[in-house]
């Protein structure tokens, strides 16, 4: 006797109506729950930021932001200036931080104008300039906060990546990883613009000269620590016309 | 013990050892390499696992008498993705940070073997609440190996366990690493977790050899 989940009508009725229960219960889900989602990435954007100005509850091993409900008050006593730099032309724009550098260097790549955004947050009286960069991680994208001086040095970075192998390319965002640019030069002596290497033959595995533009890699992880020293690279190069003016002036 | 009977009770302790997913019946390999470089991972992924592993038995288990056999693959495969992609977006609205732990997962979590091979071979010919206690079961096999193997990786290669430094500092020289010792980086590398699951196998069927097949 043939069963009835055996006929090819059952079987296509079935599949037309799971496909339609199943995308509409989906797009339900997704579309309920999309403004709390942005709120919650538009949350941790700033949390990212004011870590690496050093605004963050660290203690002594690992990294840990100022909590969600007191991100958006903090943020807005230490970022002073929201900045977009475009063409090397310099406006304010209270929503900077919140530019999408991916479809920004999308655009760049399609020969359209990219628009930098770089965030001037003070502490101790002391001025920091912070810059979002992304690139290219082992399996898919990393990206990063930069808080650097009017001298391009380091003060602090938050490393992030989407889907880097736990272990070793996800250890970018620990803070072993992280604290090692602290200080950093991004210039070398000539004041020319090197970038920071995450290399491997590291002769200064305590990271005691800061002058080398060099990082120790984390073993197992060669092609996310490429992917960092890349995105440094290509990324924050395109500030040096910035800083350079800011010293002219 | 009047919660389970003895039947139901077995549905939990068999994949356990005897019955156990990774090592018995090798199903989920390939998660088992790709994430126990560190013992926090490992644990997120046995639980991640449970989770999708039980609601998916009972989900599958209820439409059992009216699947069509000629699809069920495909609908074995819907209601997984479906059920992560709602977990995941749930996740991600009203626990933000823990999603991002488990950002890696959820796509591994679908490509799981275990997975389907559970909603195959057990799901779709029993009742619901057998099926969920299978899945707990079978979740807990594989996570125990996914612990053991976790543990001895970061253990060997990182010196460290759930992140915290246990047997000193290898750059500051002190504990173990003061008399000479290092971490074998090989040990981070997927190979060696082959290896551990290898020595995991050899070990548990030297003591029960009943578990070797003849050939």
């Amino acid at each position: 006797m043939e069963n009835r989940t055996d006929k090819n009508s059952y079987t296509i009725i079935f599949a037309i109506v799971m496909v339609l229960i199943v995308g509409s219960l989906l797009a339900f889900t997704a579309s309920s729950l999309k403004p709390n989602i942005a709120e919650n990435k538009r949350l941790e954007k700033q949390q990212n930021i004011l870590y690496a100005m050093g605004v963050n509850e660290n203690d002594e091993t690992s990294a840990n932001f100022v909590s969600t409900d007191k991100a958006p008050e903090l943020f807005k006593k230490y970022i002073k200036k929201q900045l977009v730099i475009q063409d090397g032309k310099v406006t304010e724009d209270d929503e900077a931080y919140l530019i999408d550098v991916k479809k920004e260097q999308a655009n760049a790549k399609s020969g359209k104008a990219r628009r930098l955004p770089l965030l001037e947050g003070e502490k101790d009286g002391k001025t920091f300039y912070i810059a979002p960069i992304r690139g290219k991680g082992l399996w898919d994208a990393i990206w990063a906060y930069v808080a650097m001086d009017e001298n391009m040095v380091i003060q602090g970075a938050y490393f992030d990546h989407k889907g880097e192998t736990p272990g070793l390319g996800a250890n970018i965002k620990q803070r072993f990883f992280m604290d090692d640019f602290i200080g950093e030069h991004l210039l070398d002596a000539s004041n020319n613009f090197k970038g920071i290497d995450v290399s491997k033959s590291n002769a200064d595995p305590k990271n005691e000269d800061k002058t080398d533009n060099e990082v120790d890699a984390i073993a197992g992880a060669t092609i996310t620590g490429n992917g960092v020293a890349a995105m440094i690279k290509s990324d924050l190069k395109l500030y040096v016309p910035f800083f350079k003016n800011l010293k002219n002036n | 013990m009047g919660l389970l009977s003895k039947k139901d009770a077995k549905l939990i302790t068999d994949p356990l050892a005897d019955n156990n997913p990774i090592t018995i019946q090798v199903l989920g390999i390939c998660s088992a390499l790709a994430i126990t470089a560190e013992l926090k991972a490992s644990i997120v992924m046995a639980v991640s696992v449970m989770a999708v592993l039980a609601i998916g038995n009972v989900v599958i288990s209820l439409m059992r008498n009216i699947i069509p056999s000629k699809i069920r693959i495909i609908v074995q495969l819907v209601v997984v993705a479906a059920l992560v992609i709602i977990v995941d977006q749930v996740l991600k609205a009203f626990a933000y940070e823990l999603s991002k732990t488990l950002s890696v997962f959820v796509g591994l979590i679908i490509t799981n073997c275990i997975i389907m091979g559970r909603f195959e071979a057990f799901a779709l010919a029993n009742k619901p609440w057998r099926s969920f206690l299978d899945g707990i079961g079978n979740a807990a096999g594989y996570g125990l190996i996914l612990i053991i193997v976790g543990f001895f990786r970061e253990l060997l290669g990182s010196g460290t366990l759930l992140g915290f430094k246990v047997l000193g500092d290898p750059i500051e020289k002190t504990g173990l690493y003061a008399i000479g010792y290092e971490n074998n980086g090989f040990m981070l590398l997927s190979p060696m977790a082959l290896i551990v699951v290898g020595i995991i196998i050899w070990i548990q069927r030297t003591k029960n050899t009943a578990l070797i097949e003849d050939h």
